[in-house]
């Protein structure tokens, strides 16, 4: 089956990235922003039928691997 | 003195590592990051580079190959083990030193020598180096330090800072920051000082001809504290 994983930078860590993306398109004339956060996206395919053990071992990686717990979040999702 | 330089794919500071070791007395060792075992070694290198094309999150990948776990049961059991830019990325992500390296603060990649000052000289790194400040040079494009406040206070009641970013004079205004690190912070030590991960590359600073000497000053300590 199909996990989805969202990486997000916490709430106090420095997004520069994000912080030029954010200029980019007010200067397009995108003027209502008021921030935006850069992250990633994963799709993991697993042999696993079993939503619940398979969103366990997802989360095994994402602590281990995907996500640096000092500066980022992570949320599993469902993707299929 | 034996050392060894750990070779991830996308390394390219390894060499030049190898040519500074040997030039100061070193017995270096290239090692390769699929290899298990390490060799006896007296210091171990993790040099600068693109490990892994800095996919995910720089020094990810390497924190996870195969040497990796030779390399942190050494460091784990008192060896020496110093990581240099790529190398430091490395480090954190091992979690044998604290924080975490993000993209610089201005979004540029940063090519061009800085001053440090040596923060604490309680360590087989530093200790007999006379001088205070130290001319090296810096390459990355993620260098910012960053770690949460109470990591921040672990490391200063601890004395973790190895060095900090500065003018010539030592002076470590926000203004001598290169990168955004917290604190001006280019590099910090383990809590038992046995590991040290800075960006700034000391290698490249052991030929006047080329550059300055202050390296070479490191590096001839280093050796010496070793022995």
């Amino acid at each position: 089956m199909k996990i989805s994983v969202i990486i997000t930078l916490k709430k106090d860590v420095l997004d520069p990235q994000g912080k030029v993306i954010h200029q980019t398109l007010d200067g397009m004339g995108f003027n209502d922003i008021n921030e935006v956060r850069q992250g990633k996206y994963f799709e993991i395919n697993i042999n696993e039928n079993d939503s619940k053990k398979a969103k366990d071992k997802v989360e095994e990686m994402c602590k281990k691997l995907l996500a640096n717990l000092v500066i980022e979040n992570y949320k599993i999702i469902d993707a299929q | 003195m034996k050392s060894s330089v750990i070779t991830f794919p996308g390394s390219n500071c390894d060499r030049d590592m190898d040519v500074a070791l040997k030039k100061f007395g070193f017995k270096n060792k290239m090692v390769w990051h699929n290899d298990a075992e390490l060799p006896k070694s007296d210091l171990v290198v993790l040099p600068g580079g693109f490990s892994y094309g800095d996919y995910l999150r720089c020094g990810s990948m390497a924190s996870k190959s195969k040497i990796m776990k030779s390399v942190i049961n050494f460091a784990n059991s008192g060896g020496m083990v110093m990581g240099i830019c790529n190398g430091f990325q490395i480090l954190v992500e091992t979690g044998l030193v604290p924080g975490v390296l993000l993209r610089n603060k201005y979004l540029e990649f940063i090519c061009k020598n800085v001053y440090v000052k040596i923060n604490n000289k309680q360590n087989t790194y530093f200790n007999n180096i006379n001088n205070e400040v130290l001319k090296f040079h810096i390459a990355h494009n993620e260098g910012n330090y960053f770690c949460t406040k109470d990591q921040l206070k672990e490391i200063e009641d601890n004395e973790q800072i190895a060095i900090n970013y500065c003018d010539k004079n030592g002076k470590t205004d926000e203004q001598f920051n290169p990168n955004g690190s917290i604190k001006n912070i280019a590099g910090i030590f383990n809590k038992e000082k046995n590991i040290l991960g800075m960006m700034p590359h000391p290698e490249r600073m052991i030929d006047p001809s080329l550059s300055g000497e202050d390296g070479s000053l490191f590096f001839n300590n280093l050796i010496n504290n070793l022995k």
